[in-house]
């Protein structure tokens, strides 16, 4: 099988989310980076397809040249390509963005022919477009479904087909994807595993491709980031240890709910 | 005319799709053009009249062999056909993960933006360019934004408004739509659904009871088990604890996980990182137990206790079984 993966760096998020100055990113100098959670998933799930199945997963990132530390990161984890679409560092907008990947994915096509699978995540974890898997499946002509947390792969039917479990509330649907396919996967798909030393050493030689896009800007643009005005909640403290009990049962009756 | 894709599944109607119509309402008004809504799929009929209590002065309806169920590339295409021959102002849907995926679908095929997650909107009024608040990061930071578009496309926040009726419910005119539909489009038509569990689930459950990283093991859920069934609520999670393995995903709640809006979360051993909160927000009232009283749950919190959630829970099960004696 040949899986392509996207993954985006995003700020590594914990009880805080600080902005820069200019109003127009994300402050990480006390945050770190890492993939977007629902990428990290995506990753996993190629490479153990590829584990199942045999073939190769390469993964694709649009971002600035420290992107590529999310594919050595994927690499160390067992992903065998990296191909980074080089921009600025500034936020590109959903549609620049997939016009960006769109190419990027039909050039490393003309020269090895179609991936079987596309994986994206559903939502990156920052800016949440919810769009560029949709937009880069639909314009390459390929089906996709979002919300996926489950992918088995039959090679044997018509050609091959991927069964895409997607959760909804107390249970889960399933769709049958017609190969070359897309999906959009969610965290919980599978646990991620950690970098072996043997991983982080040959991470360290992923040769990254870079390449440039001219994809022009689409009509949604940043005019600035903030924090949103939390209402202030005045906690009660209803007591220390389990002698409160009886004052959180009064909450619950009040409450309606016991 | 702003037009609202409403979100249903086999005719019931989606909380987002009513948050959608309630924030459209509003929307409408400011562009001073009328609300209508679709409705896409087998059984809607008797989602129109709900369309009308929460304000659509007309409904269109598609059904086709290929909508038969929900299917994004059907529902996708059957929503940019109406928007070619509707010629709407706009076009909105719910912020929910089918309503993001439908209107991804829409903003594809027609080649235009689509602006997620919308908490804000100003329309131009013929000056070109709107402008917009919206949420990142599930809504801990919110961005403004420009959309420069002939036929804006926008989804709300889940949850950043609640669903409201009109003032004056309004019987809608209806008009069936027949659209062509290329029998391809079924390639991503639900083919089975799987019922894991029946009753209330994380979303739906009135009382959910949450545990994170300081319960400390898989077994040491049991009596967060035990509360939850006695109220008639759900065991959620930190990602902490999805992440150690100690509990399945459908528990988690969260960005990456489930959005709760029980009428309680007692949260405990949860220290409120940003992905967590973020899920837990829309509970209409939050307790918090936790030994630490800075924590940012329970700084979050209406009501807290400063207690070690292996005395707490059993404590809180014991009262309510007296009570109940």
């Amino acid at each position: 099988m040949r899986i392509l993966c996207c993954v985006k760096r995003v700020a590594a998020p914990g009880a805080k989310i600080n902005v820069t100055d200019d109003g127009l990113a994300v402050d990480a100098t006390h945050l770190g980076f890492a993939t977007s959670p629902h990428e990290e998933c995506g990753v996993e799930e190629a490479v153990q397809l590829t584990e199942r199945h045999g073939g190769e997963v390469t993964v694709l990132t649009l971002g600035p040249p420290e992107a590529a530390d999310q594919l050595r990161y994927a690499a160390s984890v067992g992903a065998h390509h990296g191909v980074l679409v080089a921009t600025d560092g500034s936020a590109w907008d959903p549609q620049r963005t997939a016009a960006a990947l769109t190419e990027a994915i039909q050039d490393l096509e003309a020269d090895d022919g179609p991936f079987d699978l596309l994986v994206f995540g559903n939502e990156s974890a920052d800016s949440g477009g919810f769009q560029v898997g949709v937009r880069v499946a639909y314009a390459l002509g390929r089906p996709i479904v979002n919300g996926i947390k489950g992918i088995e792969v039959d090679s044997e039917t018509d050609g091959g087909v991927v069964r895409a479990r997607r959760e909804i509330d107390g249970g889960f649907e399933v769709y049958e994807l017609p190969m070359p396919a897309a999906v959009g996967v969610k965290e919980g798909l599978n646990l991620p595993r950690y970098p072996t030393m043997r991983g982080r050493l040959a991470s360290k030689k992923l040769e990254v491709a870079e390449v440039a896009s001219g994809a022009e800007p689409g009509g949604q643009s940043l005019v600035r980031l903030h924090r949103p005005r939390e209402a202030v909640t005045e906690t009660v403290v209803l007591g220390n240890g389990p002698e409160a009990a009886p004052a959180v049962v009064d909450v619950l009756e009040e409450l309606g709910v016991l | 005319m702003l037009l609202v894709v409403l979100e249903h599944d086999r005719g019931s109607m989606d909380e987002a799709a009513r948050e959608a119509l309630t924030f459209g309402r509003g929307l409408a008004t400011q562009m001073g053009v009328p609300l209508h809504g679709a409705l896409i799929g087998a059984d809607n009929a008797e989602l129109v009249s709900e369309a009308g209590a929460y304000g659509a002065e007309a409904v269109y309806t598609v059904a086709h062999e290929v909508l038969a169920d929900f299917g994004p590339e059907a529902w996708g295409e059957t929503a940019a056909e109406l928007v070619r021959r509707l010629n709407p102002e706009a076009v909105l849907a719910g912020g929910s993960e089918r309503g993001n995926e439908i209107m991804a679908q829409v903003a594809a095929r027609l080649d235009l933006p689509l602006v997620a997650n919308c908490i804000e909107v100003q329309p131009d009024n013929g000056a070109g360019e709107w402008t917009m608040t919206r949420q990142q990061w599930g809504g801990s930071l919110l961005e403004d934004a420009r959309l420069d578009s002939e036929r804006p496309l926008l989804t709300t926040g889940l949850h950043a408004v609640a669903a409201e009726r009109a003032e004056s419910p309004v019987e809608p005119t209806v008009e069936a739509v027949v659209v062509e539909l290329d029998q391809s489009l079924a390639r991503t038509m639900v083919k089975d659904r799987v019922v894991l569990e029946a009753g209330v689930t994380l979303s739906t459950a009135p009382v959910v009871i949450g545990g994170g990283r300081g319960v400390g093991s898989p077994e040491a859920f049991a009596p967060l088990e035990e509360l939850a069934a006695m109220l008639g609520g759900r065991v959620g999670c930190s990602r902490a604890v999805t992440n150690n393995g100690w509990r399945p995903h459908s528990d988690q709640v969260g960005q990456t996980g489930t959005r709760i809006t029980p009428e309680i979360y007692i949260a405990s051993g949860i220290s409120g990182a940003i992905q967590h909160w973020v899920g837990a927000k829309a509970s209409k009232h939050i307790l918090a137990i936790n030994i630490d009283p800075e924590a940012n749950m329970v700084v979050k919190a209406d009501w807290a206790v400063i207690a070690d959630l292996h005395e707490m829970i059993p404590a809180i099960t014991e009262e309510i079984k007296r009570r109940r004696a």
